[in-house]
């Protein structure tokens, strides 16, 4: 998908510059901008993404969530899935071998949902975009959400 | 001299990080030195997955005029709007923080809000290369139910956090959006 991504981009940058010069010079001042105007926060996340997964190792989160967790362990992977930000090439191996190691459905469901939805390391990049209210109700609503996800699981699975 | 005090101010936070990491780095040598790994690598893979992202982004901004935008993804533009919505968001790749710059950009353009949502609902969860290999590890069952979930969740999300926003609030953001 990258380098679908990449292809695409090649393909729309030079079609650009066969149609105007001066705007695809433009746009990739504009892309350079945007791109360094969010750099100082990207950096901070990596930084903080980095010293937190190298604490939170998968045999504690494995600990911590065990099929035998219930409920409790439902809400811990949850807020282990809110503040932890891993790429998802990594997130459902993870996940995969958690369960064989005797996570629940429910916890893991739990966890992959609020890892993808919920970011509360990324909280003051949204902010800047989407201002205070609408960062915390679309968290807020991607956490209990997260919460059904893992009853449905719980049930289904 | 002035140039390097402003940058140093808009760096603080990541200094700060940095600083910090350093310090666990002299006390707890194992793992500093594995934060400071994984820190490397993810940069490395955020570089890696973003300079077609903004490239579209500043190709989107110059190109596309914003009656377009306005008419395929603002007020009124119904179905065709969360599809469209839903597709950027699928087809992306990059982590959710990636998205908030091309949200900036829509918004910019005169996008719905809850279409803005709806795309970064997508860009979160139901990314198509993800799904795959979501499929694979996690099996073919846990992932369609995860997916059919999520679309009504990201559809319920969206539509919800726009209803809670008073008209001014929403303003805001796009007066935001068109300062970034």
């Amino acid at each position: 998908m990258v380098t679908a991504l990449y292809i695409i981009a090649t393909i729309a940058l030079f079609a650009s510059f066969l149609k105007s010069k001066d705007k695809t010079m433009l746009s990739l001042k504009k892309a350079w901008k945007s791109f360094e105007n969010i750099l100082p926060q990207f950096l901070s996340i990596l930084v903080i993404i980095g010293v937190m997964l190298a604490i939170l190792t998968p045999e504690q989160i494995s600990h911590l969530v065990g099929s035998g967790s219930g409920w409790l362990g439902v809400i811990i992977a949850a807020i282990i899935g809110s503040i932890t930000l891993i790429p998802g090439f990594v997130a459902f191996p993870l996940s995969a071998a958690l369960l064989q190691n005797g996570a629940g459905y429910m916890q893991i469901a739990a966890f992959i949902s609020t890892l993808m939805m919920v970011g509360i390391v990324t909280l003051p990049v949204e902010m800047k975009y989407f201002g205070r209210k609408a960062t915390i109700t679309r968290n807020v609503s991607a956490f209990v959400f997260s919460l059904v996800v893992a009853f449905v699981m719980g049930v289904v699975m | 001299m002035e140039k390097l005090i402003k940058i140093l101010k808009r760096y603080k936070i990541f200094i700060l990080l940095f600083a910090i990491n350093l310090i666990i780095l002299f006390l707890y040598p194992s793992i500093g030195k594995k934060s400071m790994e994984l820190s490397l690598k993810n940069t490395f893979e955020m570089l890696s997955v973003i300079p077609p992202i903004f490239i579209l982004l500043g190709l989107l901004d110059v190109w596309v005029k914003r009656e377009t935008m306005v008419k395929y993804m603002g007020e009124g533009s119904g179905f065709i709007g969360i599809i469209l919505a839903f597709f950027i968001g699928s087809a992306a790749a990059g982590p959710l923080y990636a998205a908030f710059p091309v949200a900036g950009v829509l918004l910019k353009k005169g996008s719905k809000l809850s279409n803005v949502f709806i795309m970064l609902g997508a860009w979160s969860t139901t990314k198509i290369p993800l799904l795959l290999f979501e499929a694979s590890s996690m099996g073919v069952k846990f992932t369609l139910l995860r997916l059919v979930l999520d679309l009504f969740g990201i559809g319920i999300i969206a539509y919800f956090t726009e209803r809670l926003l008073a008209k001014d609030e929403r303003k805001e953001i796009y007066t935001k959006a068109l300062n970034q």
